[in-house]
This record gives structure tokens, C-alpha cells and sequence, in this order.
């Protein structure tokens, strides 16, 4: 596959949001603003490109048996890496962010990458898909964050574009379902029409 | 009466994958049918209470004493991973009954976020032991109540007239966005 399609694939045919449904609790937890979506999304790619790296590099090393274990180590100390690191730079969006930092870890989406592509292919090509499902991840989040800012409070990134109040209810739990509900839908239609 | 509370905030206003989105992927992945959501709650349940008490200790008496906080994240997935093995291997052994029930469903229970993160959460609100344990039950039954609710809307979703490109997913998050705004409704009661 070259080296282009590795990256398009994790943001279209392989979506992990809108195709694999991997990874639901930050999509529907971090996306109340365009802004919060986005850097859960910026968040999770570099963690996704960098333990892909790794993993590709020390997969042959590691005992079949152990390899999950092994696996989650790894991404944890990258985890804990930007833990530390929004803590110190970013202050104001790790407390918006909160607790779903530390989730990084038990995302699905970065553990089905390790086992299925990265610890059978090179360092280069795992970085590539890391990057291309970490892009379309942080696409996906910052889509269903904008919908839901812009029907919730009439803003996209903090900028107002109507003035008055919009529905909170899209800012609040049930609203982060149902947009991403029909967002699924809309991808899906898409995606029929171009595979047509 | 500080229990009730932890207790009924924790199963209704703050429910866990309703409002708080903790544990989706097992509630949207194993909600086919009421009697499977019956066992995987009954055995998120169990661990997370179990995994409450032991990520407390090992916070407050090995990470803390010692300097290493920022080795949380590390150490609990890797405690609970193991605890779960653990629990699969006793429960085996000392009530087969209950392994029949609650087997299948134990492995996936590492990925849950849900113990993870109640876990952290448990020690971020700085409850003591026996709060902690409380929290993390009450959190876990909220799951469980959640699960068999909407495995309950499910089946009989199973029987209606969807539209194509709502079937599968799309629908199933529509049924619980609106589960989610019944939730909203108890907002007032704590």
C-alpha cells in the first residue's frame, strides 16, 4: 500500500469513530466545544503515532503470551507522557479534559492499532497509520464538537456566530448521542455515494 | 446519611455511562439481550468494588509514601488487568456457578474505562476507604441499571420498522441519548 494510502485510509474507508465505533467514551465525553473535541483528537494522535512506533519496533522481542501487558505499558507511559505535559502547558483545557487524559489508555482504537498493524509492520508505515487514524479521530471529534457547539451555544470555537442562547440540551449528555448519531448517518450516506 | 447520598447520586444524577460517559463501548457492544447485560453488570459490579479497594491501598500506602504519583496511570491499568485475571481464576475454583454466569464477560472487562477511571476518580474526590468502596458499588450498579434498561429498549427495538441507514449504531445512540435525557430528570433530587 503507499505510503499516502496508510494515512487517507484512517481518516475515510477506516474512520475509527463513524466505521469501527472504537473509542466512544472521549468522542462522546470531550466534544461539549469544537476546541475540547479537537485536542482530545490532537491528544490521542500523539500518543497513537508515537506507541505504534515503539511497538513496531520492540513486537518481535516480546512473548506472544505477554504481549498485551506489554502493549498497555507502553501506551501508558506515553499516556502519563501528555498527562504531565498538558498539565504544564495547557492548564485550562487539561481541566476541561479532566479524567479522559489518563482514558487515553484504555482506548480501544490505540490498542487494536498495536495488535492488528503496528506490531506487524515497519517503524515508518506504523507511524503513518497512527498519524492517519489519529487524524481521522481528531476530524471526527472536532465535527461532532463543532455540531454540538454550534447548536448548543451558536459558537464555533469560542466564537459566536448568532447571538442568543442555543439548546443546551446538545451541550449536555443526551445531545453528544444524538449528534453523533446522525453524523453516522450522514458519513455513512457519504460514503456510499462516493463508493457508487 | 453521607452514604445515601454517595449512593443515589452516584446510581441516578451522576449515572456513569449517561451522563459521565464512562463504560460505552461495553453498553453499546454487549446490550443485545437482557439476560447478557445481567451478567456483564453483575460482573462489572464485582470488580470495580474489588479494583476500588485495592487501587486505594496502592495509592495511599505503596504510590504516595513513595514519591510516585505520576506512576498512577501505570500502575492501576496494570493492577487491574491483573486483578481480573485473578478474580477469573478464583471464581473458577471456588464457585463455578457464578463463573458460568459472569466467565465470558470478565476478560472484556479490562478494557471497560469504567474501572479505570472510578477508580481514579474515587481518589481525585479523596474519599476514604469505606466511601471509596461505597462510590465505586454504587457507580458500578449505575451501569448495570443503565445496561439492562437499554438492553430492555433494545430487543424490542429488534421488532420495529427502522430506517436503513439508522440501523445498527445510529439508532442504538438515539435510544440512548434519549434514556440519557430520563436521567437528566433526577438532576434535582441531590
Amino acid at each position: 500500500m503507499s505510503k499516502f494510502g496508510i494515512i487517507s485510509r484512517g481518516i475515510f474507508k477506516e474512520n475509527p469513530t463513524f466505521v469501527l465505533v472504537l473509542g466512544m467514551c472521549p468522542t462522546l465525553a470531550t466534544t461539549s466545544s469544537a476546541i475540547n473535541g479537537m485536542s482530545m483528537g490532537l491528544a490521542t494522535m500523539f500518543v497513537l503515532a508515537l506507541s505504534n512506533l515503539t511497538i513496531s519496533l520492540v513486537a518481535g522481542q516480546i512473548p506472544s503470551k505477554v504481549r498485551i501487558p506489554a502493549f498497555v505499558v507502553i501506551i501508558s507511559a506515553f499516556v502519563t507522557i501528555v498527562d504531565l505535559l498538558m498539565q504544564a502547558y495547557v492548564p485550562a483545557i487539561y481541566a476541561q479534559l479532566g479524567i479522559f487524559i489518563p482514558l487515553i489508555v484504555v482506548n480501544c482504537i490505540i490498542l487494536a492499532r498495536a495488535e492488528s498493524f503496528a506490531s506487524k509492520n515497519g517503524a515508518f508505515d506504523s507511524i503513518l497509520d497512527g498519524i492517519g487514524i489519529g487524524l481521522g479521530f481528531t476530524l471526527a471529534l472536532t465535527m461532532l464538537g463543532a455540531v454540538r457547539e454550534l447548536l448548543g451555544a451558536k459558537s464555533i470555537f469560542g466564537i459566536k456566530l448568532i447571538e442568543g442562547d442555543g439548546i443546551t440540551l446538545f451541550v449536555l449528555a443526551p445531545g453528544a448521542f444524538i449528534a453523533l448519531a446522525y453524523l453516522m448517518v450522514l458519513f455513512n450516506m457519504l460514503k456510499k455515494k462516493v463508493a457508487k | 446519611m453521607e452514604y445515601i447520598l454517595i449512593i443515589i447520586s452516584a446510581i441516578f444524577v451522576n449515572n456513569v455511562v449517561l451522563s459521565q460517559f464512562l463504560g460505552i463501548c461495553p453498553f453499546l457492544g454487549v446490550s443485545n439481550k437482557v439476560e447478557t447485560s445481567l451478567g456483564m453488570g453483575g460482573a462489572v459490579v464485582f470488580v470495580i468494588t474489588i479494583a476500588n479497594i485495592v487501587t486505594y491501598l496502592l495509592q495511599y500506602y505503596i504510590l504516595d509514601p513513595l514519591g510516585l504519583g505520576y506512576m498512577q496511570t501505570v500502575s492501576f491499568i496494570l493492577v487491574i488487568a491483573a486483578l481480573v485475571q485473578m478474580v477469573e481464576i478464583i471464581l473458577k475454583k471456588v464457585s463455578p456457578s457464578l463463573y458460568q454466569a459472569l466467565g465470558i464477560f470478565l476478560p472484556l472487562i479490562t478494557t471497560n474505562c469504567a474501572v479505570l477511571g472510578l477508580a481514579i476518580l474515587a481518589i481525585q474526590n479523596e474519599y476514604n476507604l469505606a466511601e471509596s468502596v461505597v462510590f465505586g458499588f454504587a457507580k458500578a450498579v449505575g451501569f448495570a441499571l443503565a445496561l439492562v434498561i437499554f438492553a430492555g429498549i433494545r430487543e424490542q427495538l429488534e421488532l420495529s420498522n427502522t430506517p436503513k441507514v439508522m440501523k445498527g449504531f445510529p439508532i442504538a445512540l438515539v435510544t440512548a441519548g434519549i434514556l440519557a435525557m430520563a436521567f437528566i430528570g433526577f438532576t434535582g433530587i441531590v
